[in-house]
C-alpha cells in the first residue's frame, strides 16, 4: 500500500520540472532543459507504471487509496481537502496522461528543436502535465476543478506559443474564453453539490447519490446538465467546440498531447467519474447521448472540407469525442474510457504523424502541396497508415474494438431512440474512414505537388527522436484493442478492471447481445469502414491515373473526366457527386451558418450585447459632478423607497 | 449640580492609533529637518511606524476591550481589518517610495497624510458608537482628498480631489443625517443601545428604516457602490497610481468594517429587511462594474470598475448576515489589498513620469521586453479572475458558498456569470502585453526599486499562498468574524 500513498509523486515530479524550467530555464542550457523536462515526465511516468501495478496487485474491491496531503479551505461548514486519490479509472488516466505525455516530450525534443522559447515550451508542458494529473487523480471536486482550469490556462499559455501571430493569440484568446463558458456551468454544478451533500467530497457525493436525490429530480438534472456543459467546453462539443479546430494554431505536439490525446477528454473522464449522478438523472444522459452522437456525425462531415493536415485530425477529434460521450449517454462508461485510450494512442500517432510531415515540408500544412511522401518518409507513413486503420475501424486495430462496443451498446441500448444514435454513429464511421484516407492519400500517394523548391530540395524523414515515439504509439494503436477483446466471455480486461468504479445503481443494463447479431453488426461497421476507405481510394489515389486516359475518351465521359483532370476539379467533381448532399448541409448550411453566424454569432453576440449595454451605460458617466450627485440623490430615494416597499408599509 | 464623569481612559486599547498620529506628525516636523536628497528616508520612517502598529495590533489579538465610555472597542474583528488596513498602507508606502522621487513630490506630508488616513480607518473600525465611526470616516477622507489632488500640477489630479471631495462632502451629509435620524428614533448612537432599543421595540421604526437607508448610503459612497460608485472611476484615473492603490483597499476595509459593525450590531433585529437591500446592491454594484469594465481603454480607470465590482462580490457576504458571511468578507479583503495592490504597482511602474502610460497600448509588448513585471502582472490579474490556484479563487468560492449556505442561488449564478463576464477586460490586458506589434516607441527601461520589488514580492506571495494554503488565514477570519 505504501506505493499508492506516495502516489503524489507523480503529479509533483512535472510540476518541479515547469518551476525549474519556468524560472531558471533561460539560464540553462538545452541540453539541461531537456533533461529536466524529461526527467521529471519521464520519472513520474515510470512511477505512474509502479503505483499501476501495484493497484493491480489489489484485491478488485480494495482498489482505491485516498491520501490527504493537506487541509485546503477549513470552516465548520465547510472542508475542501487536498487529497489525492487513486481507483481504476483515475488509474488509466494516470497511464495515458503519463505514458503518451512523456513520448510526445521525447518527441518535442526534435520538433521544437529549432524554435525560440524552448524552455517556455517545456515549462507550459510540464505545468499541463501537472494540472492534467491533478484534474484525473483529485480525491474531490475542487481539486479536479483547479486542474480543470490548469489545464485550460496551459492550453492558452501553448495555443498562443507563436504569438508572433496574431492568429495564434486570437486562437488561444478564443480557447480560454469559450472555455471559461463552460467552467461556468462547472462551478455552478459543484456549488451545486456542495449545496445538496454538504460536501465535495467524491467518498461522500457518489455513494449516497441515489439515496439523497430522487431518479430523474430536478435536482440531479440540474447538477448532471451543468457539469455537462463544462464538459461542452473542455471537450469541444456542440455548441462549445469552436476553439479546438482554431487551437491548431499551436505546435503540433501541444496538439497530440493537449488537443487530441488527454486534455478533451478531461470531460468524459468527469461525466465518467460523476457516473453515480448520471445514472439517476435519465433526461442528462439522453441529452449527452444525443449531443455525442450529433457531434460526432456532424464533426466529421466537416471534416471532409478542410485542406489543412490538422485541421481534418481537430475535426476528427471533436467527432471522436462525441463517440466518447455518446457512449457515456448510453451509460457504456467502459466503451467510452476504452475509446479514450485507443483514440489517446492513434490520434496522438496521427497529429504526431502530421507534424512530422509539417517538420519535413519545412512548415507546410497544406494537403494540395503535399503527396508521394510515402517513400519520402517510410517511417512516417507506416504509423501514420496503421494509426489512419485503426481511426477507420478496421478489424485487428485498436480503434475498431472501442468503436465497435460503442456502436452496438447504441444498437442495443436501452434509451429512447438507440436506432437513430446507431445510424448517426454508423454514418459518422463511414465519413471519418473516408476524410482520413482522403487526407492519407493526399499526403502520402502519387508524387509531391509543392512547387516551392525550398520545400522540395529540404523534404526528409523526422529523426529517430521523433519517429520512435511514432513507432510506439503505433504499435500501440495496434495492441490497444486487447484490452476490451469482444465476445470471448472474460476477454475484456477493462470492463472486469473497471467495474468498481462504476455505480449500478439506476445504471442503464448493458447489453448481452446474440453473438450472430453482433458478428453482424461488426460486418456493417467494417463494410461502412471500407466503403469509405474504397470511396477515398477512388477519388485521390486510383482516379488521378486513370483520369487522363478517361479523359481522352468521347462522350459524356470525357465532359466528366476532364473536369477531374485537374487535381482542384476532384474536389469540386466529390462535392457534387458525393459529398454534395451532405455538403450542403454541413459547408454551406451547417459550416458557414450554422457555425460562423449561430455559434459565433451567438458568442460575439453576447460579447455584443454586453458591449452595447456598456456603451449606453457609460453615457451617465458624464464627467460633471452635478450628474453624479443628482444620481446619488436619485440612488438615496431608491434605496428609502425599495425598503419601504419590501416592508410593505 | 451634575458631576462631572470622566471617562475611563484605556491608552494601550488605541496604541497602535497612537503610534501612527505620533509617527505622522514626526514625519511633518523631519520633513523640516530633511536634505532634498535624503527625503527618500522618510518612507521608511512611515514603514517603521506602520511595522509597530502591526505588531501591536497583532498583539492585541484575541483580546477583547470596551472603551471610553463604551465609544471604542478592541476585539479580534477589528484588529483583523486593522492588520488588513496596514498591510494596504505598508504596501502603498513600498509602492510610494519610487513615485514621489520621480514626480518630485514633498515626501513627508505625502506619507503624513497617508499615516493620517489610517489612524481615521482605526477609529471607524474600532467605533462602538456611530459618533467614533463618523469622526474616524472624516479623518480618513479628508486626508484621502488631499491625497487624491497631491500630484499639483497634474490637472486631472486636481479635478479628481475635487470631484472625490464634493461628492464626499455630500456622502458625509447622507451619512450624519442618517445618524440623526436614528438618534432621534433610539436615543442613543452607541451601536448596543441602538441594538436594544429596536428589539425591546421602543424606537420608531420609520425614522429608523430612513436612517438606516441613509447609513447605507453614506457607507455604499466609500466602497463605491452601485448608484454611489460614480466618483470612483474620475478619481482612481486621476489620482496618483500609488494613493488609487491605497484607496482600494484600507478605507474599502474599513468602510466595509464599519458598515458590518453597525448593521450586525446595530440592526440585526432588521436582518431580514435589509438582506434584500444589499441583495440588490450587490447585484447592481458587480453587474454594472464589470459590464463597465469591458469598454475602458484605461487601464486605472478599467482597475476602477474592477474594484466595483469586487465590492458587489463582497457585498455578497452582507446578505447572509451569519459569522461565516462575515468570515468569507473577511478574507476576501485581505486577499483582495494583496493582489490588488500588486496589479496598482505594476501600473504605476509603467505609468513612469507624469503617468502618461496608463492606457492599454501602453502595456503592448510589455510581457516580453520585462517578462518578470508580464509574469507578476499575469498571475495577480488571474488571481482578480479567480483561477484557482490563487487567491482569488479561494475568496470567490469562499464568498459565493457563504451565500449558497443561506439559500441564496440566484445571487449566487449571478455572480458567477459577472466573473466569467469580468474574464474579457481581464484578458485583454493580457493578451495585450503579450503582442509584440511594435509599439511606436520602444519601451525605455523601467525603474524597479528595492521597494517596489518588495511590494511585487508581497502581494505575488498573497495571491498564490493564500490559494495554495488559505487553511490558517481563513481559521484567523473565522475567529475575528464572530461578532455578537
Amino acid at each position: 500500500m505504501t506505493g499508492l500513498k506516495l502516489i503524489w509523486i507523480v503529479p509533483i515530479l512535472p510540476l518541479l520540472g515547469a518551476i525549474t524550467n519556468g524560472l531558471i530555464g533561460k539560464l540553462l542550457s538545452k541540453r539541461a532543459v531537456t533533461f529536466v523536462a524529461l526527467g521529471s515526465t519521464g520519472f513520474s511516468a515510470l512511477f505512474a507504471l509502479f503505483a499501476f501495478i501495484e493497484l493491480l496487485s489489489l484485491d478488485p474491491s480494495s482498489r482505491i487509496s485516498e491520501s490527504i496531503l493537506f487541509t485546503w479551505i477549513e470552516s465548520d461548514k465547510f472542508i475542501a481537502e487536498a487529497g489525492i486519490q487513486i481507483d481504476p479509472l483515475s488509474g488509466v488516466f494516470m497511464l495515458i496522461v503519463t505514458g503518451v505525455g512523456f513520448l510526445i516530450h521525447i518527441y518535442s525534443v526534435g520538433y521544437m528543436g529549432h524554435e525560440d522559447g524552448y524552455s517556455r515550451y517545456f515549462a507550459y508542458l510540464n505545468l499541463f502535465m501537472f494540472s492534467m494529473l491533478l484534474l484525473v487523480l483529485g480525491n474531490n471536486f475542487l481539486i479536479m476543478f483547479i486542474g480543470w482550469e490548469g489545464v485550460g490556462l496551459c492550453s492558452y499559455l501553448l495555443i498562443g506559443y507563436y504569438y508572433d501571430k496574431n492568429s495564434a493569440v486570437d486562437a488561444g484568446k478564443k480557447a480560454f474564453v469559450v472555455n471559461r463558458i463552460g467552467d461556468f456551468g462547472f462551478i455552478l454544478a459543484i456549488m451545486w453539490i456542495f449545496w445538496t451533500f454538504g460536501s465535495i467530497d467524491y467518498t461522500s457525493v457518489f455513494p449516497v447519490a441515489h439515496e439523497v436525490l430522487p431518479i430523474g429530480g430536478f435536482t440531479v438534472t440540474g447538477i448532471t446538465l451543468l457539469l455537462f456543459i463544462g464538459a461542452t467546453g473542455k471537450s469541444a462539443q456542440i455548441p462549445l467546440y469552436t476553439w479546438l479546430p482554431d487551437a491548431m494554431e499551436g505546435p503540433t505536439p501541444v496538439s497530440a498531447l493537449i488537443h487530441a490525446a488527454t486534455m478533451v477528454t478531461a470531460g468524459v473522464y468527469m461525466v465518467a467519474r460523476c457516473n453515480a449522478l448520471f445514472n439517476i438523472a435519465p433526461t442528462s444522459m439522453i441529452v449527452v447521448a444525443s449531443i455525442g452522437a450529433i457531434t460526432a456525425l456532424f464533426a466529421a462531415t466537416m471534416g471532409l472540407y478542410q485542406y489543412d493536415i490538422k485541421r481534418v485530425l481537430a475535426y476528427s477529434t471533436v467527432s471522436q469525442l462525441g463517440y466518447m460521450f455518446l457512449a457515456c449517454g448510453l451509460g457504456a462508461y467502459v466503451a467510452a474510457v476504452f475509446h479514450v485510450i485507443t483514440h489517446a494512442f492513434f490520434k496522438a500517432c496521427l497529429f504526431l504523424g502530421s507534424g512530422s510531415v509539417i517538420h519535413g515540408l519545412s512548415g507546410e500544412q497544406d494537403m494540395r502541396q503535399m503527396g508521394g511522401l510515402k517513400k519520402l518518409m517510410p517511417l512516417t507513413h507506416i504509423t501514420f497508415l496503421i494509426s489512419t486503420l485503426a481511426i477507420a475501424g478496421i478489424p485487428v486495430f485498436a480503434g475498431f474494438f472501442s468503436k465497435d462496443e460503442i456502436l452496438l451498446s447504441a444498437f442495443f441500448g436501452e434509451t429512447q431512440g438507440h436506432l437513430i444514435y446507431w445510424a448517426l454513429a454508423t454514418t459518422a464511421a463511414a465519413v471519418t474512414s473516408f476524410y482520413m484516407f482522403r487526407l492519407y492519400y493526399l499526403t502520402f500517394s502519387g508524387v509531391l505537388r509543392s512547387t516551392d523548391q525550398h520545400v522540395r530540395d529540404h523534404v526528409h524523414e523526422s529523426p529517430p527522436v521523433m519517429t520512435a515515439p511514432l513507432a510506439i504509439l503505433a504499435g500501440l494503436a495496434i495492441l490497444g484493442g486487447l484490452l476490451g477483446l469482444p465476445i470471448i466471455k472474460d476477454a475484456h480486461i477493462l470492463k472486469s478492471f473497471l467495474a468498481p468504479v462504476f455505480s449500478t445503481r439506476g445504471a442503464i443494463e448493458q447489453p448481452h447481445p446474440p453473438m450472430q447479431i453482433e458478428f453482424l453488426l461488426m460486418a456493417v461497421s467494417v463494410g461502412v469502414a471500407v466503403i469509405g476507405i474504397m470511396v477515398a481510394r477512388y477519388f485521390y489515389y486510383t482516379n488521378p491515373e486513370s483520369a487522363k486516359k478517361l479523359a481522352k475518351k468521347e462522350g459524356w465521359i470525357k465532359i466528366v473526366y476532364r473536369t477531374i483532370q485537374n487535381k482542384y476539379y476532384v474536389d469540386e467533381i466529390y462535392d457534387a457527386i458525393f459529398v454534395k448532399p451532405i455538403f450542403l448541409a454541413s459547408r454551406d448550411l451547417l459550416w458557414r451558418i450554422f457555425d460562423m453566424k449561430v455559434i459565433d454569432g451567438l458568442v460575439n453576440g453576447i460579447a455584443n450585447f454586453f458591449y452595447k449595454l456598456s456603451q449606453t451605460i457609460r453615457k451617465t458617466q458624464t464627467g460633471f459632478v452635478r450628474n453624479y450627485a443628482m444620481i446619488m440623490v436619485l440612488g438615496v430615494v431608491a434605496v428609502i423607497s425599495v425598503w419601504f416597499i419590501v416592508l410593505g408599509d | 449640580m451634575k458631576q462631572l464623569v470622566i471617562p475611563d481612559v484605556s491608552l494601550g486599547a488605541v496604541g497602535p492609533e497612537i503610534v501612527l498620529v505620533v509617527t505622522a506628525i514626526l514625519l511633518l516636523l523631519l520633513e523640516v529637518f530633511t536634505a532634498r536628497k535624503e527625503k527618500g528616508y522618510l518612507a521608511y520612517t512611515a514603514l517603521g511606524g506602520v511595522l509597530l502598529a502591526s505588531a501591536m495590533t497583532a498583539n492585541m489579538n484575541g483580546y477583547t476591550e470596551m472603551n471610553f465610555s463604551g465609544m471604542y472597542v478592541v476585539d479580534n474583528f477589528a484588529s483583523f481589518f486593522k492588520l488588513v488596513c496596514l498591510l494596504g498602507t505598508g504596501m502603498t508606502i513600498l509602492v510610494s517610495v519610487t513615485y514621489t522621487i520621480n514626480e518630485g513630490i514633498s515626501n513627508g506630508e505625502y506619507y503624513a497624510l497617508l499615516l493620517f488616513a489610517t489612524s481615521g480607518m482605526f477609529f471607524m473600525i474600532s467605533g462602538s458608537d456611530m459618533v467614533t465611526i463618523f469622526m474616524g470616516l472624516e479623518v480618513m477622507s479628508i486626508s484621502l482628498y488631499a491625497l487624491a489632488g497631491y500630484t499639483r500640477n497634474r490637472e486631472k489630479s486636481n479635478e479628481a480631489a475635487l470631484k472625490y471631495f464634493v461628492l464626499g462632502a455630500l456622502a458625509s451629509a447622507f451619512l450624519l443625517y442618517g445618524i440623526a435620524l436614528i438618534y432621534g428614533a433610539t436615543g442613543s448612537t452607541k451601536l448596543a443601545i441602538i441594538g436594544d432599543s429596536l428589539r425591546t421595540g421602543i424606537a420608531n421604526y420609520h425614522l429608523i428604516i430612513i436612517g438606516a437607508a441613509l447609513l447605507v448610503v453614506g457607507f455604499g459612497f466609500k466602497i463605491s457602490a452601485v448608484p454611489f460608485h460614480m466618483w470612483a472611476p474620475d478619481v482612481y484615473q486621476g489620482a496618483p497610481a500609488p494613493v488609487t492603490a491605497f484607496m482600494s483597499s484600507g478605507p474599502k476595509a474599513a468602510t466595509f468594517a464599519a458598515f458590518l459593525r453597525v448593521f450586525n450590531e446595530a440592526l440585526p433585529s432588521m436582518q431580514a429587511d435589509w438582506w434584500q437591500i444589499f441583495w440588490i446592491l450587490s447585484v447592481m454594484t458587480m453587474t454594472v462594474g464589470n459590464i463597465m469594465a469591458l469598454r475602458q481603454t484605461d487601464v486605472k480607470r478599467m482597475l476602477a470598475y474592477s474594484s466595483i465590482a469586487h465590492a458587489g462580490y463582497i457585498l455578497m457576504g452582507f446578505t447572509t448576515g451569519d459569522w461565516f458571511g462575515v468570515s468569507a468578507i473577511l478574507f476576501y479583503m485581505l486577499v483582495y489589498t494583496f493582489m490588488n495592490i500588486g496589479v496598482f504597482a505594476v501600473v504605476t511602474i509603467v505609468a513612469r513620469k507624469n503617468e502618461e502610460k496608463t492606457t492599454f497600448e501602453d502595456y503592448t509588448g510589455l510581457g516580453y521586453k520585462h517578462p518578470i513585471i508580464g509574469v507578476t502582472l499575469v498571475v495577480l490579474l488571474f488571481s482578480l479572475i479567480g483561477i484557482p490556484p490563487t487567491a482569488g479563487f479561494v475568496g470567490k468560492f469562499y464568498i459565493f458558498m457563504s451565500a449558497l449556505q443561506q439559500g441564496y442561488v440566484w445571487l449566487v449564478i449571478i455572480a458567477v456569470v459577472n466573473s466569467v463576464i469580468s474574464v474579457f477586460y481581464y484578458l485583454r490586458l493580457t493578451i495585450v502585453m503579450y503582442m509584440t506589434e511594435e509599439t511606436t516607441e520602444a519601451l525605455p527601461s523601467l525603474s524597479l526599486s528595492p521597494s517596489l520589488v518588495t511590494a511585487l514580492i508581497i502581494s505575488i506571495y498573497g495571491s498564490l499562498w493564500l490559494g495554495v494554503m488559505p487553511s490558517s488565514y481563513i481559521t484567523f477570519a473565522q475567529a475575528a468574524s464572530l461578532i455578537p
